[in-house]
């Protein structure tokens, strides 16, 4: 059971993009509801890597960041993370809160279950979308929040991934909130059987 | 002053003196940093998963600790290293989140740390230092001057071991 992602078709990442656009619209649109703010979403980037790569695609690798990381089971089987630089994670744990002016680097035991929440939310709105555009089942576990470097962090969903293949695929989506720049990315990183399933559900020969 | 020698994922590399090796954003992976004092070559391998034998096939060796530290031992004595003098120094294998169902999966760095210290053992290179486990991530940089490992960590300060 390999897949060789390099020999992936332009209709084929065409698909694995659009889903991280749904997915990933979606998870946006329920935050936007949630600060009630316009926030504005990229283009989602497919990005197919070598591991020993995976450090370079990040600006910072040792930059802290807050990861949120949920297990997807059911039809489809993957993680989803959720990362977001620390400042923008106080922009948007500030706004959560309403009356907050904090600048503070850390976030209390409050401020945290916010984040945990949050990443609830924009993560469940992208499964939602995921599933509904696909007819897949699918479940999601409870999110789990770490600060910590970014490389750090990406290396949990890219061991999964590593167990099978030699490269790894991110459906990478951005976004940013007007003038307050918070700067966030959602990687899908679906467990390397799951590309199959996931392109097959969308009528895509693989 | 020369340029940091930087080792990916799944990725090792040796370098004679002078030279620093670094690997950014240590997670579960762990690194593993060789020396050998009588020459200053240096290594470090940077691995994700504990035993080749788990893959169907091995496409990138340095992905396992066990093969990897294989290679990246090779790699110094072709530089000149002296297989008697080599000491290793461990860093990595947090768990970086706590999930509380999958079982596997959590203990991976653990996992990723038995095995490194079992091929290490296997080869007859002695552990004088090791800062593993824990649930932070970690970057690490190896001198060749005096095989200092230095450790960088976000909350938990600087380390020298």
């Amino acid at each position: 059971m390999t897949i060789n992602f390099n020999e992936f078709n332009n209709i084929q990442l065409d698909v694995l993009r659009e889903i991280g656009n749904i997915g990933a619209g979606n998870a946006i649109s329920a935050l936007a509801k949630m600060i009630n703010r316009k926030i504005d979403m990229s283009v989602p980037k497919v990005k197919i890597l070598e591991f020993n790569k995976i450090s370079d695609m990040l600006i910072e690798p040792e930059e802290p960041v807050v990861g949120i990381l949920l297990r997807m089971t059911g039809d489809l089987t993957g993680s989803i993370l959720f990362m977001l630089d620390k400042k923008s994670a106080r922009l948007l744990v500030n706004m959560l809160f309403g009356f907050k002016e904090s600048a503070s680097e850390f976030f209390d035991e409050m401020e945290m279950s916010a984040i945990k929440e949050l990443g609830n939310i924009m993560t469940g709105s992208y499964v939602a979308a995921l599933s509904m555009l696909t007819s897949l089942k699918v479940l999601c576990s409870i999110p789990d929040v770490a600060i910590d470097m970014a490389g750090a962090i990406l290396s949990v969903p890219a061991i999964e991934f590593g167990k099978m293949g030699e490269t790894v695929l991110f459906i990478e989506s951005e976004f940013n909130e007007g003038d307050n720049k918070v700067i966030g990315d959602f990687f899908l990183i679906p467990d390397v059987g799951s590309y199959e399933i996931l392109l097959k559900s969308l009528g895509v020969i693989v | 002053m020369q340029d940091n020698i930087k080792v990916g994922m799944a990725d090792y590399k040796v370098s004679s003196h002078p030279g620093v090796l670094v690997t950014l954003g240590l997670g579960s992976c762990v690194g593993i940093a060789l020396y050998d004092s009588t020459t200053k070559i240096i290594g470090m391998a940077h691995i994700m998963l504990p035993s080749s034998k788990i893959a169907k096939t091995v496409v990138n060796e340095a992905k396992f600790a066990d093969t990897a530290i294989v290679r990246l031992l090779e790699g110094m004595i072709k530089l000149g290293a002296n297989k008697r003098s080599i000491t290793a120094k461990l860093a990595g294998g947090a768990q970086m989140f706590s999930f509380n169902d999958s079982s596997d999966s959590i203990r991976i760095g653990l996992r990723n740390i038995a095995a490194s210290k079992e091929a290490l053992a296997e080869l007859g290179i002695p552990i004088i230092a090791e800062d593993v486990g824990g649930n932070h991530g970690r970057t690490i940089e190896l001198n060749s001057s005096d095989g200092k490992l230095t450790i960088k960590t976000v909350g938990f300060g600087l380390k020298y071991i």
